[in-house]
Parts: structure tokens; C-alpha cells; sequence
């Protein structure tokens, strides 16, 4: 066993841990957070992804150990209290989703498609979730639901920068760090 | 009806849930007790366990126990015990039952243990000798010894009409070729699992990936020796299925019996491996011989299936009736029979046997077209049916030729050049394709409660499941309908035993079996609601019979006068009630049996071929479909897109590929097994044209679950030939074939 201190959704954890055990299962078993998912044993289907130092990654591919001192964040810490992230809000409102079990790890991978390309194209959107397999929905819906949040994100940027804009939730950037000052 | 909520592109009600991570699967219960299992598989695909050594995996600690054939508790041992809902005739496999290896990665043993960590290693340390005995896994080879079933789980061959073989020898045009496709798996994003609970006293809560919470009930009780109140199964969330949970799975049994042993509460998954281990879509070849005269009339159809099963289950699909459905024609001959392999049983995975039959029955009608040569649309709509021969009744309802009308204008279709290989650009050429199909719309018996309290909430439940589809949403739209109440105010539930029965959700037959027994329930309940008014004396509503009111913005009212109204909390507060229930049980009307009920689609395809590197790209799509009423066109939409998708998967890339040498699917995973991903997917388009059904059941829904695959990949092949000249009748259509 081995003793690993990681910040989980803003909250510290602690824990003894098998060296062998993977992130996923950490994150589900030891800490209840069954949000993140679990679709394959190769490393292919993205269901598994989370943030880690504010970057996605297939949590079934790193171990527990080597999270240790970083950050993460799952499914469950992406929305501040009732009010979701525009990502999250998109999927909802352009039916993103099907049976939902592909899509927390692609809200986590879009997220992360966002922070670096605020303004994605279809093509770009398309290659960016290379990694994250929706038997369901056909992944049009996908595509028009990070779209729209890109939209959504677009418009509440300038409305911190002054512009006139509706009331919209205010997201200054998806870098979840600096989300939880806003 | 007046419609508020029905025919809304309304919000999944579960999307919040669903976005945030808080909906769970089965996987994703757990208790305080809660230990690990993980299933052993066998290696060889025939033979006999020799010995079993458990030792080492035993000394692991936190290892709390291995069950195998030896050791397991003891078992149902009639077929009948182990045969569920969807059972097709024959011997069901009954897990860790003797001995005896049917298929490789049969399961053989389950290790149990405090993580799940400490299980997987402990099962890798399992030693596992066999006696083998030689397999047969080789469809071809075995094709000589392939036999007409005693019974056949699907539609039996209806006897030939006409006069077959010298309508096609007399036909002014023929084609006669094989198509076939092979093993795909159905390879829902979330691997199958059970998590089982004991609850203390010999009962247990059963969370399972399933198509059908009774349908794992009975199988428990039946295999177990266990009483209904001793069971109860939920499962609120499927991470898709598209029929793979529609049997009863061997993580069940798995789950179901180390929990009874060790009285405590214990949690199986399979890995993707694993999931190539029971049921799949049958490899499938067709001969199909056409006729047609000079002037395009469809003469002739002889159409052979042959399709795979395994040696102990007769599995079949409804693979051969699609001529008799699809077109006119006088002299029809059909035949269906079974190839036996040693592989676990085929099983019903989406639209299953119409992908099938519609993806050789189109192409064989494509080709036919050319001979004719005439316009493949313009062919198939002078040999249009308007009754279905197989049984010799007219449809219930048939938009398809609007379809055509609607989709071929969408698409552009009047400036295909019908020559292959006409249109390039660069070096890609494009190809147009086009095909239709249909898919059977069953109404089936099923139950429903309605509970409606004083505060104005309404629930209403049935036992079915929400596979993805949207069950939970259009259950709530109907039911918010019905009663005149905001979405809001409304609650359905599903996936619990204990709720009232409903058959498994499949066929495509959910929206209109559960929507019709929603319905019902709630004309009950308006029923009941009016009599409860009419108890006091001075009632407006006192004379007055259920036509004459109805059931709008919270209340009932008259329609005569809608002045006269009652909110209904008010009524129910008036009468002292805290609430009101009511349960009802739909059947399909008597009328329906004078008619044969399908949905309908046509679908136009644009392919890209590189010429150099023959990869094949699927630029676009426009899909036509009639399905009767559309209950939500945001959850309708996204079925077809899905369907589209599945289609294109079908054409392109799934194949499960059989090592002939271990008797093992050898692609086995998600690496391998290839699904569409993002990229490959272009422009969609999806039309509903309308469609007016008062007969298929009270709603007027067709159910949209298969009807977006069936014409896929035949049209993509049509339009690969178109393309490329070159027409490919064994899929996957890879870039190797096309070269
Ligand atoms: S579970 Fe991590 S990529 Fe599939
Ligand atoms: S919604 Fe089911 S896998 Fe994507």
C-alpha cells in the first residue's frame, strides 16, 4: 500500500492505496465518484476521462499513485453548485446524449477542447474527440452541443469584458481552476 | 387529443442527472459489504475442464472464495429454469452447470475477494487444464450440414406463392448472388454488470444492465429455487444494450450466487473481452436470385438464408420476410436455415434479421435495376407493395413513397448520372446510393400505475427500462398530456421489479406497448377523478359522462363550458384525499389483427472513394422515415442519427473476426472492433414525413429504435457500385475490396 494525497473536486483526499490500483477505480470505489466511467481495458473509448492539473486524461490509464499531489477533477466537480458548466448545459439542451454513459468523459474532453480552441470548428470538434466513442447518439448532437457552449462561453466572456450581453451564467474561462474564483 | 406535450422537442427529464454524473448504472451501487467478482474464461472453444487448480489464487489474501463447477451451490437443472423472456428454442447455457466447454470464453469460474484489484490478479492465477476435443467455428465449412430448425424463434418461412422457379427462368432479366455479412457485436459503451445486495434476511436487490428487470427476476427465481418477494431488480439506467441486454447475462448468475453464498453483497463486470463472450449478430449469407420482365416488373424472388447458431440454442431472425414486405410480386420462394458452431447462441442486436434481409435484398434489387435499366428509385416504386404478402394483409399505414418524394428532393436525386463512376472529385470518386426498408410496429399487453397527489404531482410506472432511448422522457410527455399537467408535475419511473409488468424493451415496440398502457392509465385516472367529483351532490360535473370533460392546466373541466372547472388538488383536497391510484393493463385491440403495422424509411447516401487508397468516406445522408406520430422529434431525431451511424458502422467497419484455430472472436476490444467514431461521421439529414395511423395502437407511434438502420448500409453499398462500378456483396465494405 501506498499513502497518495490528491485534491479531488476542491476537497483534499488522503489514502492508502494499492500501487496497482488504477485512477478510475480509485475515483469510483474509494470515493464514490461514479460519474467517471468505465467502457474498455484499451485505453480507447474516453468514457474514463477526467482533468488532472486542468487537462483531460483517461483516468484508466494512470495509475492512483501517479496522481498524487495533482488536482482533479471528475464529472461531478464540473458544475458550481446548481449551476452547470455551459458544457455541461450544451449537452443537455441539444441532446448530447442518449443512454449518458459516454458523456462525462466527453464533457471532460470537450472542456479541455475548449480551453485551447474557444472557437472550434465541426472538423476541429470532430478530430479533438478522436478518443471518446459514443455508441448512441450518431455524435451530431455532440458536435452541436459543444457548439453551442462555445457560444454560450463567447458570449459570457464579453460579458466580463463590458459588452452588453442577456444574463447568462457567467463562465470567464473553462479552466476550472481559476472557475472556482470566479 | 389536444396537444401540448406530445410532439414537443421537449428535454430529456433525466439530462440533468446524466450530465452530471449522478445517474448510476448497474455498477455503480454498492454497500458497505460490498466484495468484487471477476469471471474466469475459458480458453478452448470445445472440450472438457480437465483440472482446475485454485490454490495459489486461493492463498491470496482478501481472496474470499472461487466458484466453479465444482464447488458451485447447488442449481435449477431443467432447461425451463434457465430459459428467459428471449430464449430461443433449444438448451440454454446454464454458467459453471458441469464441466463441459460450449464456446471459448465461456465463463468457468468466478473469484470473489475484498477489491477488485486483488480478484483480477487472483484470477489470473487460476490453472486451468483441458481435454480438447475439435471445434467447428468455420460457417463455410459447416454450411453443407446446415438444417431447418424443428422451431424457429423468428417469423417461420411462408410457403412459396406463384410459381417461383419458372418465373425467374422465363424473366427477361435476372440476377442471381450471395451476400453476406459476418459476426458483429453489439458493444454498448457499458460493459455488462450486476451488482447484488443482500439485504440481511435472504433477500436480495439486484442492480443489472437489462433490457427488462422481470425478465432477470424470473431467471433468478427459476435457477436460484427463490420467491418473487425475495427478489427485486432495478435497474434505473442501461449504458446502451441495442439488445445485448436483452437475455438474462452470465454476470447475473455470477453475482446473484456468490451473494447467496456468502451472504454478503457482491459486484460482477465484464470486461470488453468478455463482452464478445455472449451473443452476437449472426454471420449471415443470402443467395438471392431476382426476375424481372422488360418493362421492370419485379417477376421473381428466391431468396435463401443461411445464418449461424449455436449447438445448443436455435437461434433465428427474421431475415427472409423482407421481399413480401418490401415488394409486389407474384412468385415468391423462401427458405431459412441454421449453421451450427461452437460459439455462444446469436443474439437479437439492433433491428436484428431486418439489417440482414434489407442489406441483400437491396442490393440484390440495385443490381436488378441496372439490368432493367432504370432509375433505382423509379424501379422500386413501380413494384411498390400496398399489402404485405407474406400474410396477405394490407398495411395499418404506409407514407413510404412520400418518403421517397420528400428525400429524394432534399438529396438532389434527379441529377444522379446513373452511370458508375460519372462523378469525381480529384481524385475521389462519389458514388449516390439509395435503399428502402421497414421494420415491424408491435403494440404488446402492459401494465401501468398512476399515483396523482393532492399537491398536484403525478407518477406513473411500469416496469420497463430506458436503454438510452428516451423512455423516461415520453412516458412523462404522454402521461403530462393526459392529464393537462406542466412536465414538471410529472414523474415516470421504470426499471424496478416490483412496478407493474411490461415486457422487454426491444423491437422497437416500447413507445407504442408502454406509451398505449400510459395512456390507458391515465384515462383511468381521469375516470376516477371524475367520480370522485361526482360524489358530492351539488357537483357541476355530477351528470355529466367522462366525454364531456377534459383535463387541462391542472384541472378538469367541462369542454362545453370550460368555465366550469376544478383544480385538481383542489378536488382531491376536497375529498379528503391525499392521493389517488389507479392501475391499468393495455392489450392490442382485436382490430389490429386485420392489418400488418410497419414503419417505413428510404434512405439516399454520397460516398467518397479515394481511387489511389480506396478509403471510403460517407459524406452524406438524408434519411426519410415514416413512423406514424412523432412523440418527441428531439429523442426521434436523435434514434435515427444514432441508427445512421450504426449503419454506417455495419457498411464500413464492424466485423468480429473469428480465429478458426482457438474457435475465438480474436478482435475482441474496442481497439480492434472497430465502431464509427466522430470523424466519421458527415452531413445527416432526417426527415418525418407525416403519417396518420389510428389502427397500430391508441397513440398513433410506430417506435423509431430499428427503422434508422435497416436502409443504411445497402444504400452505401449502392452507392460505392455507383462510385466506383464495382459492387461489393460481403461486408464490411474495406478499402481492400473496393481496390
Ligand atoms: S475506460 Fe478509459 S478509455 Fe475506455
Ligand atoms: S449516449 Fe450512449 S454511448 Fe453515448
Amino acid at each position: 500500500m501506498t499513502k497518495i494525497s490528491v485534491t479531488v473536486n476542491g476537497t483534499a483526499q488522503t489514502h492508502e492505496v494499492e500501487p496497482r490500483q488504477l485512477l478510475v477505480y480509485y475515483l469510483r470505489e474509494k470515493l464514490g465518484l461514479t460519474g467517471t466511467h468505465i467502457g474498455c481495458d484499451t485505453s480507447s473509448c474516453g468514457a474514463c476521462t477526467v482533468h488532472m492539473d486542468g487537462m483531460a486524461v483517461k483516468s484508466c490509464s494512470i495509475l492512483a499513485v501517479q496522481a498524487d499531489g495533482c488536482e482533479i477533477t471528475t464529472i461531478e466537480g464540473l458544475a458550481k453548485g446548481d449551476q452547470l458548466h455551459p458544457v455541461q448545459e450544451g449537452f443537455k439542451e441539444c441532446h448530447g446524449l442518449q443512454c449518458g454513459f459516454c458523456t462525462p468523459g466527453m464533457i471532460m474532453s470537450a472542456t479541455d477542447l475548449l480551453q485551447n480552441n474557444p472557437d472550434p470548428t465541426e472538423e476541429d470538434i470532430r478530430h479533438a474527440l478522436e478518443g471518446n466513442i459514443c455508441r448512441c447518439t450518431g455524435y451530431h448532437n455532440i458536435v452541436r452541443s459543444i457548439q453551442w457552449a462555445a457560444e454560450k462561453m463567447k458570449t459570457s466572456a464579453r460579458a466580463l469584458d463590458g459588452a452588453p450581453v442577456s444574463t447568462s451564467p457567467v463562465y470567464a474561462s473553462v479552466n476550472l481552476n481559476q472557475q472556482q474564483q470566479v | 387529443m389536444v396537444t401540448k406535450q406530445i410532439g414537443k422537442p421537449q428535454n430529456r427529464v433525466d439530462g440533468r442527472d446524466k450530465v452530471t454524473g449522478r445517474a448510476r448504472y448497474a455498477a455503480e451501487f454498492s454497500a458497505t459489504d460490498l466484495a468484487y467478482g471477476v469471471v474466469v474464461s475459458s480458453a478452448i472453444a470445445k472440450g472438457k475442464i480437465k483440472e482446475m487448480d485454485t490454490s495459489e489464487a486461493l492463498r491470496v489474501e482478501g481472496v474470499l472464495d472461487i466458484f466453479t463447477s465444482e464447488n458451485r451451490p447447488k442449481l435449477a437443472s431443467y432447461d425451463s429454469s434457465f430459459q428467459d423472456e428471449d430464449a430461443p428454442p433449444g438448451s440454454p447455457f446454464r454458467p459453471l452447470f458441469n464441466r463441459d466447454i460450449l464456446f471459448n470464453m465461456q465463463p468457468i469460474a468466478l473469484v470473489v475477494a475484498e477489491t477488485y484489484e486483488l480478484a483480477r490478479y487472483a484470477a489470473s492465477l487460476v490453472k486451468v487444464e483441458y481435454e480438447t476435443e475439435e471445434h467447428v467455428t468455420n460457417f463455410e465449412a459447416e454450411r453443407t450440414n446446415a438444417y431447418e430448425p424443428e422451431e424457429y424463434k423468428s417469423t417461420p418461412p411462408p410457403d412459396p406463392w406463384g410459381k417461383p422457379e419458372t418465373a425467374l427462368k422465363e424473366a427477361e432479366h435476372r440476377i442471381s448472388e450471395v451476400y453476406s455479412h459476418p459476426s458483429q457485436h453489439h458493444n454498448p459503451m457499458e460493459m455488462h454488470a450486476s451488482t447484488a445486495i443482500w439485504e440481511g434476511d435472504g433477500r436480495i436487490t439486484v442492480y443489472d444492465k437489462i433490457q427488462g428487470v422481470l425478465n432477470s427476476q424470473e431467471y433468478i427465481m427459476g435457477v436460484f429455487g427463490l420467491a418473487k418477494e425475495d427478489v427485486r431488480v432495478l435497474s434505473p439506467f442501461v449504458g446502451g444494450a441495442f439488445g445485448s441486454g436483452l437475455r438474462p447475462q452470465y454476470q447475473l448468475f455470477m453475482a446473484v450466487m456468490a451473494t447467496l453464498e456468502l451472504k454478503r453483497s457482491v459486484r460482477v463486470v465484464l470486461t470488453r473481452p468478455q463482452m464478445f463472450s455472449f451473443g452476437h449478430r449472426p454471420k449471415t449469407v443470402q443467395q438471392l436470385s431476382l426476375g424481372a420482365s422488360a418493362d421492370g416488373t419485379l417477376e421473381a424472388v428466391v431468396h435463401h438464408a443461411f445464418a449461424e447458431t449455436s449447438r445448443f440454442e436455435d437461434y433465428s431472425e427474421d431475415v427472409i420476410i423482407w421481399p413480401g414486405v418490401l415488394y409486389k410480386c407474384e412468385n415468391v420462394k423462401l427458405s431459412h436455415k441454421l449453421v451450427g458452431l461452437d460459439v455462444y447462441t446469436p443474439l437479437d442486436m439492433r433491428a436484428p434479421g431486418g439489417t440482414t434481409g434489407i442489406f441483400a435484398l437491396e442490393c440484390a434489387i440495385d443490381e436488378l435495376s441496372y439490368k432493367v435499366g432504370m432509375d433505382p428509385v423509379e424501379f422500386r416504386l413501380k413494384n411498390y407493395s400496398v399489402k404485405d404478402q407474406n400474410v396477405n394483409k394490407p398495411f395499418s399505414s404506409k407514407e413510404l413513397q412520400e418518403c421517397y418524394r420528400q428525400g429524394a428532393e432534399l438529396f438532389g436525386w434527379k441529377n444522379r448520372n446513373p452511370q458508375p463512376r460519372s462523378m469525381r472529385e480529384g481524385h475521389n470518386l462519389i458514388g449516390w446510393g439509395v435503399a428502402n426498408g421497414a421494420w415491424e410496429a408491435t403494440q404488446k399487453p402492459s401494465g401501468a400505475k398512476a399515483v396523482l397527489t393532492k399537491e398536484g404531482k403525478l407518477t406513473v410506472s411500469s416496469a420497463t427500462a430506458d436503454i438510452g432511448t428516451g423512455t423516461y422522457t415520453i412516458m412523462s410527455q404522454i402521461a403530462a398530456e393526459c392529464m393537462g399537467l406542466p412536465i414538471e408535475n410529472v414523474e415516470f419511473k421504470l426499471g424496478d421489479s416490483s412496478l407493474p409488468q411490461s415486457p422487454l424493451e426491444g423491437g422497437s415496440w416500447t413507445a407504442s406497448t408502454v406509451g398505449s398502457a400510459v395512456k390507458l392509465v391515465c384515462e383511468k385516472l381521469g375516470e376516477k377523478l371524475l367520480e370522485l367529483a361526482q360524489e358530492s351532490d351539488d357537483s357541476p360535473f355530477k351528470e355529466v359522462s367522462i366525454e364531456e370533460v377534459e383535463f387541462t392546466d391542472g384541472q378538469m373541466r367541462l369542454k362545453e363550458d370550460t368555465s366550469v372547472a376544478i383544480p385538481l388538488t383542489q378536488l382531491l383536497k376536497e375529498n379528503q384525499k391525499d392521493s389517488v391510484q389507479v392501475e391499468a393493463e393495455s392489450k392490442p385491440a382485436d382490430e389490429q389483427e386485420n392489418y400488418s403495422p410497419y414503419s417505413h424509411s428510404v434512405v439516399f447516401v454520397e460516398v467518397n472513394v479515394d481511387e489511389d487508397l480506396g478509403t471510403i468516406k460517407v459524406t452524406r445522408v438524408v434519411s426519410a422515415v415514416a413512423g406514424g406520430r412523432i412523440l418527441n422529434p428531439k429523442t426521434a431525431w436523435s434514434q435515427i442519427l444514432g441508427g445512421v451511424v450504426w449503419g454506417i458502422g455495419m457498411a464500413l467497419e464492424e466485423y468480429s473476426v473469428m480465429d478458426h484455430q482457438y474457435g475465438r472472436f480474436i478482435n475482441h476490444d474496442l481497439a480492434e472492433y472497430h465502431v464509427p467514431v466522430n470523424a466519421d461521421v458527415h452531413d445527416v439529414e432526417v426527415i418525418f414525413v407525416d403519417e396518420e395511423d389510428q389502427i397500430v395502437n391508441p397513440l398513433g407511434v410506430k417506435g423509431l429504435g430499428e427503422i434508422g438502420i435497416v436502409s443504411v448500409a445497402p444504400a452505401i453499398a449502392n452507392a460505392v457500385y455507383h462510385a466506383t462500378g464495382k459492387r461489393v456483396r460481403d461486408l464490411p465494405i474495406t478499402l481492400d475490396k473496393v481496390m
